[in-house]
């Protein structure tokens, strides 16, 4: 079996008197697309902001890459090699797709350290043609200098991947990536995700059955802020807690 | 937003007006007004720190109401610098913008973990610390401030003529200019206008968010820190009602009248403030009653300040 | 020594209850609105010569704070109608430039309708001189603001703890969309809370009127400090500012009082001479920087 790139150990958090997570253990494998399910509230956004470092849990640790990241800024945990896209989109909408994109390069290349006050950045001709690649790589060439806030909701949730992928990741935490999408572009979506996925380790948290059924190699089901299973998608299928929780919908 | 981008005109713009401020002081002398003098240096000195502060607030988003501090650091600087003897510009200058540099690295790193409302007090508190801390020094001149015995010198040259003295002030505004426009247009400049529209997206790029806001009121109070010392030279002065909260309420008028994020909003609003000044009180001693009602006419009638009155906003 | 404390001791918490009338207004107005207000120490000085001239007209010291107050409420109310009002939907960039101006003209006004020379406001004849607490004396009128103090700090509580208005404004301060979702009449409810704290601040400024000069500018100084007081105690929160007045009120009062002293004690005399008062006068700020550096929130965040 393959090494956990991500592994969460006993994690727990408490908001006023609700568990919102209680003893979570989760481990993603190099390599692999892991979906994470569960019902609404079940507490997966309040997980993931725990594992991008958003929040801290009030016990428990989150192992990245083989080092305890738990007390790692999110900024950190990005450099660690940790790239997230978020459940609303969430790119500078002023921008170009090629200067949001190109920020995400220089994110990575600065790394925090280097503050470059001097030269005007259009001349760096190499941070934009790397910008180009990942725009590329997600179907978004022909829309380089479109300004984000004009692009079609689908080809702003494929700026975010271009953006999570110029960070170079180990890892990419998509937090439901065919929110509000149409069938088509979810269709679209669902293959860029399968295409990404043969080069990147991902964490997947998504409410379409169908293509995390399409695209998962493993499942877990968190409900009520407890991981109630893990497995392969048909095992989890087959689950009569999963079932339960969901009532029968979507399975 | 869209990230700052020198505009086409922005380079000859910028040749005709330093062509025209280095003609200046001929012309003001020619046509008998030498008195003009100072006050152009005046406003050069107030140019350069109110486009400090506009580096803080118009490019870095962080609506400090301290910057007072800085420029009384780089006051008082200079005013020490003298009395220990030091009274080559050169070395005073930059020690002034040091101290009032390291200053800012302190106040920043308590008040930019907080937000908002908060972070305007914060900075007011800390402003007014540094007043108190000035009036009650008595080797720094308690209440009455720490006078200068005359003018310093720049590379050996007596600044004691204002002439000279206004092409000091106009070198450091035109380096600070300078900067400020690479500074803007560079990659420190983009992540900074980024963090101010969207922090957190930035934090999850792998930006330490904290760590360039930090070095962007740093530099920003450094800045201050220059202007500071040369208003104290062109008084011969260090006063502690320079460390007054209000003098940080006036810098913020400036960047306002001027247009927060824009290149020139400082210097516009400088100058429009300092004009508006030296008319009214010529009207009437209660000038400010005027100034007050003006305000905020701007506030309910012209919100994006002047400047968005001549074009688009690039910051 | 013991006498020298406790007298002391009083003080501070004289100064602490009358930052609370202060902070009160502002905190809330703050919170609720998320709207700063430069101008607060404005409305302070215009309550001062407000009780000044009224308590001149009346020959009566009370009449005067009554009339005086209420003065000031009235100019609140308009200013909030006329103004305010505007400003809280505006970023606070425009609060911030539209109430520095309202501090502009309050000074200038004063300064052309009663003079650039402070105002004498004396305190109640019957109250003037000291009474005799235990072994040592202590000046009848600051007991008596200190009384004044802890009732209408005790009174504000019942408000805001205990009433259905009190209940809007904690509300208001920790959620504006619930509240205004609610039904609440939040235009009426914001009127209220800044014309509230206008009479609180002007109380403020007419009790301590006999205390320290009545003149232009006094606002300013004492508009940071209820800041710090606000910065302590956590936006919004009513029992934040009471507990933060206390503690800068206290802290300030004593340590300018009892820190050269103790410094004298422990340092050669002229480094404990230059640096006491120094010392003494950022010790608020230093106490503030250090809370925040733990409690970035304040002791009492309204918002969770």
């Amino acid at each position: 079996m393959a090494e956990a790139l991500l592994e969460v150990r006993q994690l727990s958090r408490r908001f006023a008197a609700v568990d919102a997570l209680k003893d979570v253990n989760f481990s993603v494998d190099a390599g692999e697309v892991h979906a994470l399910i569960g019902p609404n509230g079940a507490g997966k956004t309040t997980f993931i902001h725990h594992v991008s470092g958003a929040l801290q849990p009030d016990s428990g640790s989150v192992h990245f890459a083989g080092r305890d990241v738990t007390s790692l800024a999110m900024h950190s945990r990005v450099a660690a090699g940790m790239a997230r896209s978020y459940q609303i989109t969430n790119v500078f909408l002023g921008l170009s797709a090629l200067d949001n994109v190109a920020l995400a390069v220089q994110g990575r290349q600065d790394a925090g350290t280097s503050f470059r006050f001097w030269k005007p950045v259009r001349r760096e001709a190499a941070l934009f043609e790397e910008a180009r690649d990942y725009l590329a790589q997600v179907g978004l060439e022909h829309r380089v200098d479109t300004v984000a806030g004009n692009l079609a909701h689908g080809e702003q949730r494929a700026l975010e991947l271009a953006m999570a992928l110029a960070t170079q990741p180990k890892m990419l935490l998509l937090d439901e990536p065919m929110a509000g999408t149409g069938p088509e572009e979810s269709a679209r979506m669902v293959e860029l995700i399968e295409h990404l996925a043969r080069h990147v380790t991902i964490l997947l948290v998504e409410h379409d059955m169908a293509a995390v059924f399409r695209l998962a190699d493993r499942i877990s089901v968190l409900v009520n802020g407890q991981l109630i299973c893990t497995g392969e998608p048909e095992a989890v299928r087959a689950n009569p807690e999963v079932r339960r929780a969901y009532l029968g919908d979507h399975l | 937003m869209a990230f700052y981008r020198p505009a086409a005109y922005q380079k000859p713009v910028a040749i005709a007006l330093v062509i025209g401020l280095l003609a200046l002081p001929t012309a003001l002398t020619g046509l008998g007004q030498e008195f003009y003098i100072g006050f152009a240096t005046r406003v050069l000195i107030f140019a350069l720190a109110a486009s400090s502060l506009n580096l803080l607030l118009g490019f870095g988003g962080m609506f400090s109401l301290g910057h007072a501090a800085f420029f009384g650091v780089g006051a008082y600087t200079a005013a020490i610098c003298q009395q220990a003897g030091i009274n080559e510009a050169l070395i005073a200058f930059p020690l002034a913008m040091a101290f009032a540099g390291i200053f800012a690295l302190a106040v920043g790193a308590i008040s930019l973990r907080t937000r908002g409302v908060y972070f305007i007090m914060i900075t007011l508190a800390f402003t007014q610390m540094a007043y108190y801390l000035a009036v009650s020094a008595r080797s720094w001149g308690g209440d009455d401030g720490l006078p200068l015995v005359g003018r310093m010198t720049l590379a050996g040259i007596s600044l004691a003529d204002d002439t000279y003295f206004y092409f000091a002030a106009f070198f450091g505004l035109t380096v600070a200019m300078l900067f400020f426009s690479r500074l803007a247009d560079a990659r420190f400049g983009r992540v900074i206008q980024a963090i101010r529209e969207n922090e957190t997206r930035m934090e999850a790029l792998g930006y330490p968010v904290f760590r360039y806001r930090l070095i962007c009121f740093a530099l920003g109070g450094a800045l201050a820190g220059l202007a500071g010392a040369l208003l104290a030279n062109l008084t011969g002065l260090a006063s502690p009602n320079l460390l007054l909260w209000t003098q940080s309420g006036t810098l913020l008028v400036m960047v306002i009248i001027g247009g927060v994020g824009y290149l020139y909003g400082g210097a516009v609003g400088a100058l429009i403030l300092l004009c508006l000044e030296e008319v009214l009180v010529g009207f009437t001693p209660h000038w400010h009653i005027a100034l007050g009602l003006i305000l905020l006419g701007v506030v309910l009638f012209a919100p994006k300040g002047v400047a968005a009155l001549f074009g688009k906003k690039h910051g | 020594m013991t006498q020298l404390f406790l007298e002391q001791a009083l003080n501070g918490l004289q100064f602490g209850l009358m930052l609370f009338l202060l902070a009160a207004g502002l905190t809330l107005v703050f919170g609720i609105m998320d709207c700063i207000n430069l101008a607060h120490g404005s409305l302070y000085m215009v309550g001062a010569y407000f009780v000044a001239a009224a308590t001149q007209a009346a020959d009566s010291f009370w009449i005067g704070l009554g009339a005086g107050v209420a003065g000031a409420a009235v100019l609140g109310l308009l200013l909030e109608l006329s103004l305010f009002r505007q400003l809280y939907k505006r970023d606070h960039l425009s609060q911030v430039l539209a109430t520095f101006a309202l501090i502009l003209i309050a000074n200038e006004a004063v300064r052309v309708i009663w003079g650039a020379q402070p105002v004498m406001l004396n305190p109640p004849d019957a109250l003037a001189g000291p009474v005799e607490i235990g072994d040592f004396f202590y000046p009848a009128y600051r007991l008596v603001i200190i009384a004044f103090g802890l009732a209408v700090a005790g009174l504000l509580y019942l408000l805001v703890a205990k009433s259905r208005v009190g209940m809007w404004v904690r509300a208001g301060a920790s959620n504006r969309e619930m509240t205004e979702a609610l039904g609440i009449n939040v235009r009426a409810l914001f009127t209220a809370v800044f014309v509230f704290g206008t009479a609180l601040c002007a109380l403020a400024g007419g009790l301590l009127g006999p205390l320290l000069a009545v003149q232009v500018g006094m606002g300013e100084s004492v508009l940071i400090l209820a800041f710090v007081v606000i910065i302590i105690g956590g936006i919004g929160s009513i029992r934040g500012a009471l507990v933060g007045s206390l503690i800068v009120g206290s802290v300030d009062t004593l340590g300018r009082a009892l820190l050269p002293t103790l410094l004298r004690a422990l340092l050669p005399a002229d480094a404990a001479s230059t640096l006491g008062p120094a010392l003494a006068s950022i010790l608020i700020y230093l106490l503030m920087a250090g809370i925040l550096f733990f409690k970035p929130q304040g002791l009492f965040p309204a918002r969770a």
